[in-house]
């Protein structure tokens, strides 16, 4: 590009002279190799490349030469200049190298102070005990069934063979809503649901319902009147005990570890016939010295619910045919289950809602 | 049910190779779970033998107290066979008496350690006991005397004491009450162990014939006491004491010995399962009449209570009136007392259903209630009778008057046709009809085999004893249990193919992880709620929160109803957290609330079929709502302070925040609207709206409700209804398509009057704006001077993009104005310059 000369000065021709133009290269190259970083390689840029440096003064002053000798000055000062430029990109590239190297030093941190900015969440481990148990079960085709805690007197008892004379009806166990001739009641277990899935479902019927169910049960170490059950019903053709004792085994092997099974002992529930109580074999100890074992206490069983063959009157009531089908059904606590699986000896901070408890399980178990 | 290990040998033998521990194994597996095995005896080492005092010198001491110098026989348990020096402080026995010493080197309960000492200047070499120091009870803290000739001296005292005993306490299951008593104890230790021989059955054995010469009794209801019997014993010694055996065994059982005809009468329930009442003769005023209970009569019962009787209660009377509640428990007017000479024996059957009706109603727990509501053998009366009319003259003298009142028989048992292949089905282990025959005669049961035909099978009649068998269903549980639990096979069915979680339960789930996600802690509270929860939360008196379902029999007074609101709960939990040192804490919790509907209650439907729809429809609307509530509480920071410099307390954004990030994980945007509602401060709570629907309300706390549950101030709190946000979760997203076109960015600020929601001029300005903007932003909010009193500017980002091309300046500047005159139109909003 080429404008008019404004600052033509015919006095300053001088330079065009060779051992100038060397000089002048000279000492842009000196600069050069002197600037010890990007702000002082700036100025020298400036000083003897930019605009009014020597060399670029000379160069203005080509056109003022006579014709002959225009063409050896511009290779001079072309040659001169080049090298400069050639100089300022070598020595801004080892400027550039090195002051991101500083950067990079400057910018250190400490990386072991705390990051905690921002509080941690975390889910009830009850929550994921349910949800781990649903998952076992769902895996293997099972759904999960649901009801409602404020149950109907007919589906907590009436409809599970415990008929209103039944002894396992006292007072002592079961909330009951105000008036009693409303026949309304928190639900003592998760058995409602059985009757519910039989009532809305047709066979073949394979769930489990975890939730919460009520017990006028003092406040302590290992009762609570709130607590969490999980409750297995199968209707199908040809079910039998050992169906159950196979899905027993099973569950107990996926929670508390490979290789751990249970154990029938036969019990009495209403709404099963034959009724087992269920232990589980202690995974800490499984059996061997188990007198040593605070889980099991010398057991080497842990108690952990109740289950049966489906009593043939349950099914009546719920409208299923006891002689095309037959069924199973168990009940487990989930907070037993997660306070032996989890080494819990009080179950109370489950309920007392310190955020240090649930925290420290995290949001899976 | 406790019972001594020798009692229950008495009437079954059991090899000696099988150990208690394996006794009670097989017990266990059979259906009477081994709750605990108490061996006395296990505190006391070392020698424990019988002496007979030779010698008992009293020496009074300066401190008033008499100790005696005695010398006591121990034969050669001393080693030198000569008599022993022994210093007590007792009276209560003589020269001649048998009294048990533990020597020197015996260790008694507590870890006393006994050795030769000096004391009141005599070299004392041991220790003449009393019950209370060798861990026995006993009424009275005597010296213990023996009967004469029980041992010779140096004997082991051991056996003589019951400390050689083992007693196993069983859990006895409702269905087998026969197993309350030694007779049905032995007859599982028979059919569960192996090698067990020899029953004896207690019950049975030659009874008189009855006769009417005895006590006269009159049954008016049958049904409530199908056999009753009544025998009398005249002459009898009521101070007479109870033998030692005796006490022993019913101290063993967990009964308290009270007098000779008390003590006889327990023991023979215990041995039998038939409980006994015996009246004072005396004191009986004419015949005894059973019958129903009058409106209004009263009884004094035996454990001092004056009751009012329930029309379905089952009575005795007598001419005076009514003097007990049968089968439940005595009154105290025909009480035998020390005077009684003549003894008037009951041995009735009653009602089950009418016992634990009585009990209930009267809220009355015995061990007589708890045999007779659970099923008493019927056939045993006349034989239990008789033999506590035996132990009584045995033991208190007297004479059995030759009259035997038997009134009524034995209710029949039914005949159960049982299919022989059932069992093994139910089992799912191959069974042989064999097996089955012979495991329900091992119970006791009458099998008569029918041989053809469609209903072939087997016809079984239960022991009498067993009232608790009455489907074939019960009879397989007997036959599986006998042949054993641990022989069914281990089987996985193979359900059809599952549908996996239901959408609800995996939205849940999301719920709660966006919870925790947001840093929300997850907790689990009671449902329970009172007045002065409600109150401490400032609830007016006219909210429906204060609406609760109301329970009979809480635990606490302070919160007997099911709550309306998660808030009550989460507020204590948080300041309970606070009070732990968390300065800082957000919690929540998803859980049902209890919303009451009214109506008359549900109704008691027909087992013996399907209730129909109707019916249940009707069952179902008798409910409460319960509909799952989130409940959000935080306090403290936000954002935690720390090196990085200061951090943000929580406020009124964080409750919206966190309910508008549950929302967002439903695909669903929530509206917001001003309001002033309990618990939250007046002017920070917000309403938030799904549609037309409000779902729930967020915001700071009132100050007033911090201070009332001691919460930081500043606290805030969520509560939202889940139940409507998943209903109207996104069910399906449809994937996004974006505009590539370069953004065209446009800020405005609009001066309003402070009373006009930022979200109405963010309404009015994304209308006016027209299908251009592509997104808008409240980014500044000023107040001040500049803006004049009452009146707030509001900074908006606007971002406009067409899909297709580059925007040109007029047409950004138009969408822009439109924009900012709708707003004007609106709000009143004036572009400020
Ligand atoms: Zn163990």
């Amino acid at each position: 590009m080429s404008g008019p000369n404004t600052d033509y000065d015919p006095v300053e021709v001088t330079p065009l002279k060779a051992e100038e133009v060397e000089a002048a290269r000279d000492a842009a190259i000196g600069a050069i190799s002197a600037a010890a970083d990007l702000e002082q390689l700036k100025q020298v840029r400036i000083e003897h490349a930019g605009d009014r440096s020597p060399l670029a003064l000379a160069n203005r002053e080509i056109g003022a030469l006579p014709p002959q000798a225009r063409k050896e000055a511009g290779q001079r000062i072309g040659q001169a200049r080049g090298a400069v430029n050639q100089a300022l990109a070598a020595r801004l590239a080892v400027l550039e190298v090195e002051h991101e190297d500083r950067m990079l030093v400057e910018e250190t941190v400490d990386v072991t102070r705390p990051v905690d900015r921002t509080p941690r969440g975390s889910r009830h481990p009850l929550t994921l005990q349910s949800e781990l148990i649903a998952d076992l079960f769902v895996a293997m085709g099972w759904e999960i069934a649901e009801g409602p805690v404020v149950e109907a007197e007919w589906l907590n008892f009436d409809a599970l063979n415990l008929g209103p004379d039944h002894p396992a009806r006292t007072m002592q166990d079961t909330f009951w809503v105000e008036p009693a001739e409303h026949h309304v009641v928190l639900r003592t277990q998760t058995s409602p649901v059985q009757a519910r899935t039989m009532l809305t479902r047709t066979p073949p019927i394979y769930v489990v319902c975890p939730g919460r169910v009520f017990r006028t049960d003092e406040y302590d170490a290992t009762h609570s009147p709130m607590f969490h059950q999980v409750e297995g019903l199968v209707v199908d053709r040809g079910i039998s005990m050992a169906h159950l004792k196979g899905t027993l085994d099973h569950f107990a092997g996926q929670l508390f570890g490979e290789g751990i099974d249970t154990r029938f002992r036969p019990s009495y529930f209403p709404f099963t016939e034959p009724s087992a109580e269920v232990d589980v074999r202690c995974f800490v100890c499984r059996g061997v010295d188990a007198d040593q074992c605070r889980t099991c206490r010398g057991e080497g069983w842990i108690e952990w619910g109740g289950c049966g063959v489906v009593n043939p009157r349950v099914l009546v009531a719920c409208g299923v045919d006891p002689e095309e089908f037959s069924g199973f059904a168990f009940g487990m606590g989930i907070d037993r289950s997660f306070m032996f699986r989890h080494q819990l000896g009080d179950l109370r901070p489950l309920f007392e809602g310190d955020v240090r408890f649930s925290a420290a399980f995290g949001t899976e178990i | 049910m406790k019972a001594p290990l020798s009692w229950i040998r008495e009437y079954v033998e059991v090899p000696a190779e099988v150990t208690t521990d394996e006794l009670t194994r097989r017990l266990t597996l059979t259906g009477l779970k081994l709750e605990a095995i108490e061996r006395p005896g296990d505190q006391i080492t070392g020698p424990l033998v019988v002496g007979r005092v030779l010698t008992q010198e009293p020496e009074p001491q300066k401190n008033g107290k008499t100790i005696n110098w005695c010398t006591v026989d121990v034969g050669d348990a001393n080693g030198t066979g000569e008599p022993q020096g022994i210093v007590c402080g007792a009276h209560n026995f003589g020269p001649g008496d048998l009294v048990v010493v533990v020597l020197p080197g015996g260790v008694l309960p507590g870890g006393f350690a006994i050795s030769e000492r000096k004391t009141y200047g005599h070299l004392s070499a041991g220790m003449i006991c009393s019950a209370a120091e060798l861990g026995l009870s006993g009424d009275h803290d005597g010296i213990i005397v023996l009967a004469p000739g029980a041992a010779a001296p140096g004997a082991d005292a051991r056996p003589l004491l019951g400390l050689d005993e083992e007693i196993i306490e069983f859990e006895v299951n409702p269905d087998r009450a026969y197993a309350l008593s030694l007779r049905g104890i032995a007859r599982e230790v028979l059919v569960s162990v192996d090698g067990a021989t020899s029953f004896r059955d207690p019950a049975v054995r030659e009874v008189p014939q009855a006769n009417a010469e005895g006590h006269p009794v009159r049954v008016e209801d049958a049904t409530g006491c199908p056999v009753f019997v009544a025998r009398t014993v005249r002459g009898f010694d009521a101070t007479a004491a109870s033998p030692a055996f005796m006490v022993r065994r019913l101290t063993a059982a967990g009964m308290r010995s009270i007098s000779l005809a008390v003590d006889v009468t327990n023991y023979v329930m215990l041995e039998t399962g038939r409980p006994i009442h015996a009246y004072d003769g005396d004191r009986l005023a004419g015949p005894l009449v059973v019958r129903r209970a009058r409106t209004g009569e009263r009884l004094t019962t035996l454990d001092d209570v004056d009751r009012e009787l329930d029309a379905g209660d089952l009575v005795v009377t007598d001419g005076s009136g009514v003097i007990g509640l049968g089968g439940v428990m005595g009154g105290a007017s025909t009480e035998i007392s020390e005077t009684t000479t003549n003894v008037v024996v009951e041995a009735a059957h009653w009602d089950p259903v009418s016992m634990f009706r009585t009990g209930r109603r009267h809220r009355l727990t015995s061990e007589a209630g708890k045999r007779n509501e659970r099923g008493v053998d019927p056939t045993i009366c006349e034989a239990a009778a008789d033999r506590v009319v035996e132990l009584l003259i045995e033991h208190g003298g007297g004479v059995a008057d030759p009259g035997v009142t038997v009134v009524g028989t034995p209710p029949p048992m039914p005949t159960i046709r049982l299919a022989t292949d059932l069992a093994a089905r139910v089992a799912g282990l191959p069974i042989d009809a064999a097996s089955v025959v012979e495991t329900l005669r091992a119970v006791g049961c009458e099998v008569t085999e029918v041989p053809d035909g469609d209903a072939a099978g087997l016809d079984v009649v239960p022991p009498p004893w067993r009232a608790d068998i009455t489907d074939p269903q019960d009879l397989t549980e007997e036959v599986v249990r006998l042949v054993g639990y641990d022989r069914v096979p281990s089987v996985l069915p193979t359900p059809p193919s599952g549908r996996g979680l239901t959408r609800a339960q995996r939205l849940r789930r999301r719920i709660g992880r966006t919870m925790a996600g947001a840093g929300y802690v997850e907790v689990v509270t009671f449902p329970f709620v009172g007045v002065d929860s409600l109150d401490a939360l400032g609830i007016p008196a006219d909210d429906p929160r204060r609406d609760v379902l109301v329970l009979s029999n809480p635990l606490s007074a302070e919160a007997p109803a099911m709550t309306t609101t998660l808030l009550p709960a989460l507020l204590r939990t948080a300041s309970r957290n606070v009070g732990h040192g968390q300065a800082s804490c957000a919690i929540f919790e998803a859980a049902t609330v209890t919303l009451p509907r009214g109506g008359d209650g549900a109704p008691i439907l027909p087992v013996d079929r399907r209730p129909t729809d109707a019916e249940l429809d009707s069952l179902m609307k008798a409910l409460p709502a319960q509909p799952l509530h989130l409940g959000i509480v935080a306090v403290g920071e936000a954002e935690h302070s720390g090196w990085w410099g200061q951090g943000r307390a929580v406020d009124w954004t964080d409750a919206v925040a966190a309910v508008d990030g549950v929302a967002e994980a439903l695909g669903l945007r929530l509206d917001r609207r001003a309001v002033t509602r309990a618990p939250w401060h007046p002017g920070r709570c917000a309403e938030l709206v799904l549609g037309d629907v409000v779902v729930g309300h967020a915001g700071e706390l009132h100050p007033k409700v911090c201070a009332e549950l001691g919460l930081p101030s500043r606290a805030v709190a969520a509560e939202v209804d889940l139940d409507v946000l998943i209903d109207h979760a996104v069910d399906l997203r449809v994937a996004p398509s974006f505009s590539t076109q370069p953004v065209a960015k446009e800020d405005v600020a609009l001066v309003v009057a402070a009373s006009v929601p930022a979200s109405d001029v963010e309404h009015a300005l994304r209308e006016g704006a027209g299908d251009l903007l592509e997104s808008i932003r409240l980014f500044d909010v000023y107040t001040g001077e500049q803006v004049g009193d009452g009146r707030v500017s509001l900074a908006f980002a606007l971002r406009f993009r067409a899909p297709d091309r580059t925007l040109t300046e007029d047409e950004i500047a138009a969408a822009r104005d439109a924009a900012v005159a709708a707003a004007g139109e609106r709000t009143g909003a004036v572009r400020r310059s």
